[in-house]
């Protein structure tokens, strides 16, 4: 149902460059010399622990803080300098911030109100956008007379009925339940794709980050820790705090010596050649490792193996959490899939087991956060 | 604990349940109970002495039911002109207090709470003092040879004392003063309420600060604003002391005309009709305010 009202508005997407911003709270330090470059209808999220500065750099381009120094430039202008109501940057509000003494339809039409458009033709587009968000014929309810998911859809509809240059979002599914977000997050994307507006969003939800986003942009303490794709973010790493973050993982100390790793005594087999000769952590991701249990893994590519006593056992559903404990000491996590329970009995605690990790698997990461 | 609301058929459960639901209704009935002497003390006071003046209104001096005290206040002339002043009076000063106090309400919701605790303090302050004091002391400033008129003289703005006080200046001037908490603190409250977020939301959208103030925050502040500007017209209507030190005598509203009554007549009766009448008419003020901020509210949610 290919509507004018679908149309694209990656005309007007325009990039995002956000260079060495830093903002001072007295002697807080929300942003620490942040850069990073928006591409043209991409979709960015901002993730990280709270506290993390997610929200005050949103605020920052959206024009309600003034960063201490750096510069944003949207497309080729500065903005920086530019109250909030001259950027032309939607954005959906945590809380939606849907003004109560208006209807649905009057909260849509007041961003085209402001900007002076025709009446039948704010009208119009009114009806489209509430359309686009599956909302249509909502326009005469009352914000108060809508659940929290339509509420959320409202905010968006509010949010780019104006056709904004880009489009923020400050956790906008934070207040929905688990699956009504998973829906939304899905719903929000395919609006994107279909608008190919410049998007950044901001979470602290991994998983929501991974579905919604094009890249992903992690920030611990105010800094940007790395800024990549979804997948090379979870499957190559470049710090542990990344690697702690998103998915799970455990870690074990490894030595270097002239471009060997060891852990103990054993000579690892890793996806990269490991550089310096500075420790490293191994990257261990519970569902990327093989139980052996004296079996010849079965593979081209050579696999690490490490043999332990299982400590733990705890039944999460969809696997079995269990924690081993390496001969090295070293207490680390791994999940036996619920589908080979048939075939393999959950191991006894106490019982040895021996665990492969293949080399392409095998991750090395900075020691230090 | 099997409370079941699904399945109210089944007799045990039923029973279980209208033995709870009695439960809850003695336990309501023991609660209200508790507030019942001061619900009772109030309805004494309140309505009894409202009672006798309704009762004393209908009565002449012979102890005959008349209507001649109401009669009198449609057929005589002054009687009028005094309800007009006192409308005229209560509209203009609550207007002023609304023009002076939304800003000041509105500084004082925008302050960081340090700064607004000590402003309210300061606003709060005149309560302190009797209001008699506080209306002798607008007497000394504004007076012929009073501060005010002293400075103006010195500074050259006037060559002649204004007339400032013993007429209708001077008794708006000590009203406005009066009158000025009541419409700020609630205006206050209610600003205090409003979300940041949706001014922010406002300007996001691409509203300038004064579209934003004018669509956005008026409209929710309007709540407050209708609370603050009712109690302060009705306290307004029914007021004495202050018109009657300021306004010298040359200023009557229906407060000071009862009083007068009292003096004039043998009988309650003409003070209390006039009792009556602005009891009524404040009735009716309340009523409606409160009538059109409830469709206000329904729309607000
Ligand atoms: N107005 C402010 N005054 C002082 N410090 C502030 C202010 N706003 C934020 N901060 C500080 O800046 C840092 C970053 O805050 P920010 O709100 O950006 O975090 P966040 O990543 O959005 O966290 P959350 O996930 O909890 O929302 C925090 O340490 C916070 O205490
Ligand atoms: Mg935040």
């Amino acid at each position: 149902m290919e509507t004018s009202g679908s149309r694209s508005t990656a005309g007007r997407a325009l990039p995002v460059v956000i260079r060495n911003i830093v903002k001072h709270y007295g002697a807080v330090r929300a942003l620490d010399d942040v850069s990073l470059t928006v591409g043209q209808g991409e979709f960015v999220t901002l993730l990280g622990p709270s506290g993390s500065g997610k929200t005050t750099l949103l605020m920052t381009i959206a024009g309600f803080a003034r960063p201490t120094a750096g510069s944003i430039v949207v497309g080729d202008t500065e903005v920086v300098r530019l109250p909030p109501h001259k950027r032309d940057i939607g954005m959906v509000f945590q809380n939606y911030a849907l003004f109560p003494h208006m209807t649905v339809g009057e909260n849509v039409a007041y961003p085209l109100r402001l900007r002076n458009k025709p009446k039948a033709e704010t009208a119009e587009r009114v009806e489209q956008v509430l359309d686009l968000v599956q909302l249509a014929g909502y326009g005469g309810r009352r914000v108060d007379q809508l659940s929290g998911g339509q509420r959320q859809r409202i905010a968006l509809a509010r949010a780019i009925v104006f056709e904004p240059r880009i489009l923020l979002m400050d956790e906008p599914l934070s207040a929905l339940d688990k699956q009504l977000r998973e829906r939304m997050q899905i719903e929000i994307r395919r609006l994107h794709d279909r608008l190919g507006m410049t998007t950044i969003a901001v979470t602290h939800d991994q998983r929501e980050a991974l579905t919604m986003s094009d890249r992903v942009a992690v920030l611990h303490q105010g800094r940007l820790t790395q800024f990549d794709t979804p997948r090379r973010l979870y499957e190559r790493p470049t710090n542990r705090f990344v690697a702690e973050f998103i998915g799970e993982s455990s870690f074990l100390p490894v030595s270097i010596e002239n471009g060997i790793a060891r852990y103990g005594d054993t000579v690892l087999s890793l996806a990269e050649a490991p550089s310096g000769t500075a420790a490293q952590l191994l990257l261990l991701r519970p569902e990327k490792l093989l139980f052996l249990n004296g079996q010849a893994p079965g593979r081209a590519t050579a696999v690490n193996r490490l043999q332990g006593t299982v400590t733990e056992t705890v039944f999460q559903g969809e696997s079995v959490l269990l924690t081993v404990r390496l001969q090295g000491g070293h207490e680390i996590h791994t999940r036996l899939p619920n589908r080979q329970l048939d075939s393999a009995a959950v191991p006894e605690i106490g019982a040895p087991i021996e665990l492969g990790l293949a080399a392409e698997d095998a991750l090395l990461v900075p020691g230090d956060r | 604990m099997a409370i079941s609301t699904t399945a109210p058929h089944l007799t045990g459960e039923a029973h279980y349940l209208t033995e709870l639901e009695q439960d809850a209704r003695r336990e309501r009935r023991q609660l209200f109970a508790l507030c019942t002497p001061g619900l009772l003390l109030t309805m004494l006071l309140l309505f009894l002495p409202i009672g006798w003046l309704f009762w004393f209104s209908f009565i002449d001096a012979d102890g005959n039911p008349t209507f001649e005290h109401y009669s009198r206040i449609w057929t005589e002339g002054a009687y009028v002109q005094i309800f007009i002043i006192t409308f005229q009076i209560s509209i203009l000063v609550t207007a002023i207090c609304v023009l002076l106090g939304y800003p000041v309400a509105y500084c004082l919701s925008q302050l960081p709470p340090k700064w607004s605790g000590l402003l309210l303090i300061g606003i709060l302050l005149p309560f302190w003092t009797s209001l008699l004091v506080r209306t002798y002391a607008w007497l000394v400033l504004l007076q012929r040879r009073g501060i005010v008129n002293d400075t103006l003289i010195d500074l050259g703005i006037v060559q002649q004392p204004l007339p400032l006080v013993h007429n209708m200046t001077g008794t708006i001037i000590g009203m406005v003063h009066i009158m000025i908490p009541f419409l700020v603190l609630p205006l206050y409250a209610s600003m205090k309420s409003i979300d940041g977020t949706y001014l922010r939301a406002a300007a996001n959208l691409g509203a300038s600060p004064t579209r934003a103030f004018w669509e956005i925050y008026l409209p929710l502040s309007l709540p407050g604003l209708v609370a603050g500007l009712v109690l302060t017209f009705i306290l307004c209507l029914g007021f004495y002391i202050t018109p009657a030190v300021l306004g010298g005598g040359r200023v009557q509203m229906i407060a000071q005309r009862i009083e007068a009554s009292v003096h004039l007549y043998p009988t309650w009766g003409p003070a209390s009709a006039l009792g009556v009448v602005l009891l009524l008419l404040t009735t009716l003020i309340l009523l409606a305010s409160h009538w059109l901020l409830g469709r206000w509210r329904r729309r607000l949610g």
